[in-house]
């Protein structure tokens, strides 16, 4: 199971309180971690990464053992870390204020 | 035992606001959807519990909710809105090619016969409708493919299709707005579409009169007379008796006739009103008064409301999608601000209270009558 935690406002919109685990079938890579997650969670289709394109929106950023992901290709396989579930990958919104 | 339910958007969520038909006690119920624009929210005219709301963040994009409770509880329907086809490219502000990309939806108008259809109006411009209760979004692609899509540009707010309007008498005619294309019609239930823009004259584009490029800010009808419509355009305020063929100035005595809002009283349909706002540059009441100004007579002759509304140090504004009226009797008038209030008139305009005055900033207000 991968852990992916999810900034506030996801959270809200796909009522969890928590960080979410989700299955993903062979070596589990950025975008086989987002299909799973957006397929336990229909809400989240769009508010990640756009509908058609799959492109990452451009105010969020992936994390995952203190390294940025954001800018890595969908078939970049996961930290070993995030696959044996010790760390969680991270969805975060950029920072800004408003 | 009526009573009135105003749904109010800000930039920091939705507010459920309600009345009994006396309109002197408020009950505020919110945020929902806590930390996200709500652009607009709207209610089925058919089913008075059916809800539909515009919820949008910069980071985490679209997302519609409709409640079937009246409010009380909400359920997030379908989010994707693709452009039919290849989208092309309308004007970006310096005139160059830039394409057509779904930002927002900045108003959703339910069908005046079924709950589950509802049109939506979005930034970049385009008009989408769903017929399944907002599960599925499909664009009526004839407005943009109308021709003139290439010359369309943005307002300062983005080139948004914030106006929707159905006539009463023939759901296929309908009346769309655009920031800044200008104003369009259908006659055959969104298929194809003419700009209806004679008339009017805007200094901010190379042509004054051009068929498209104005600004227009919202138009508003009354549902007696659906051929006749009231524009608040960027400057000016317009209408048209023959269903936007050709628009004439109505602007006569206000004191500057910038503004956002407009709407018809509901139950006089001459009777219509405004807020002008200082300048295009300076987007908060003149001299620091809040006035709405009401037209007995269709535009030209107008008086200025005060009572109730601050006469000093108000710098606020009130956006296009911020005024509405209610169907009891006396007319009920409602509106918000930037600055978070929500102001009512339970005798059409004569006098005014604040319902809330510390929401976040308004974005959008509807009401809707209870039976």
């Amino acid at each position: 199971m991968i852990r992916v935690v999810l900034p506030p406002h996801l959270r809200t919109l796909a009522r969890v309180t928590d960080e979410v685990a989700v299955e993903v079938d062979g070596r589990p890579t950025l975008g086989s971690v987002l299909d799973a997650l957006e397929a336990s969670y229909p809400v989240l289709r769009g508010t990640i990464r756009d509908h058609v394109t799959l492109k990452r929106r451009p105010f969020l950023r992936f994390f995952a053992c203190e390294e940025d992901l954001s800018h890595e290709r969908p078939d970049t396989p996961l930290p070993d870390a995030v696959v044996r579930g010790a760390e969680p990958f991270l969805v975060v919104g950029a920072m800004a204020g408003g | 035992m009526s009573g009135v339910r105003l749904l109010v958007g800000t930039r920091k969520g939705a507010f459920v606001l309600t009345s009994d038909g006396k309109r002197d006690k408020w009950e505020v119920n919110g945020p929902h959807f806590a930390g996200w624009e709500i652009y607009h929210l709207k209610g089925s005219p058919v089913d008075q519990n059916r809800l539909y709301a515009s919820q949008s963040s910069g980071w985490f994009g679209q997302i519609v909710q409709r409640s079937n409770d009246g409010g009380k509880t909400w359920e997030p329907v379908g989010n994707k809105f693709a452009y039919d086809g290849v989208p092309g490219t309308h004007q970006w502000y310096d005139g160059t090619p830039h394409p057509w990309e779904f930002k927002r939806v900045w108003h959703l108008e339910p069908s005046l016969h079924d709950p589950d259809t509802v049109y939506a109006g979005v930034e970049d411009a385009a008009l989408f409708q769903t017929t399944d209760g907002g599960q599925n979004w499909t664009e009526l692609p004839g407005l943009r493919g109308h021709g003139s899509g290439p010359r369309w540009q943005p307002g300062a707010g983005g080139l948004c299709l914030h106006t929707i309007l159905i006539d009463p008498s023939d759901p296929k005619r309908i009346f769309i707005a655009i920031s800044a294309a200008g104003a369009f019609r259908s006659d055959d239930g969104a298929k194809t579409w003419q700009p209806i823009n004679r008339g009017l004259r805007s200094e901010g584009i190379p042509n004054p009169t051009a068929e498209v490029g104005h600004c227009v800010h919202r138009i508003a009808m009354h549902r007696s007379r659906p051929r006749t419509l009231f524009m608040q355009k960027h400057w000016d305020v317009m209408r048209t008796d023959d269903g936007g063929d050709s628009w004439q100035e109505v602007s006569g005595n206000l004191p500057t006739d910038f503004g956002f809002v407009i709407d018809v009283h509901a139950h006089e349909p001459e009777t219509i009103y405004v807020v002008p706002i200082k300048s295009d540059s300076e987007h908060f009441p003149l001299d620091g008064r809040l006035r709405v100004y009401r037209s007995r007579g269709g535009g030209n002759e107008w008086e200025a409301l005060t009572n109730g509304l601050p006469q000093r140090d108000c710098y606020v504004n009130v956006l296009r999608d911020a005024m509405s009226v209610d169907s009891l009797d006396p007319c009920g008038v409602y509106f918000g601000t930037t600055g978070g209030q929500v102001y009512a008139s339970a005798n059409a305009g004569d006098s005014w209270t604040a319902v809330v005055r510390d929401l976040p900033p308004v974005i959008s207000v509807e009401v809707q009558t209870l039976r």
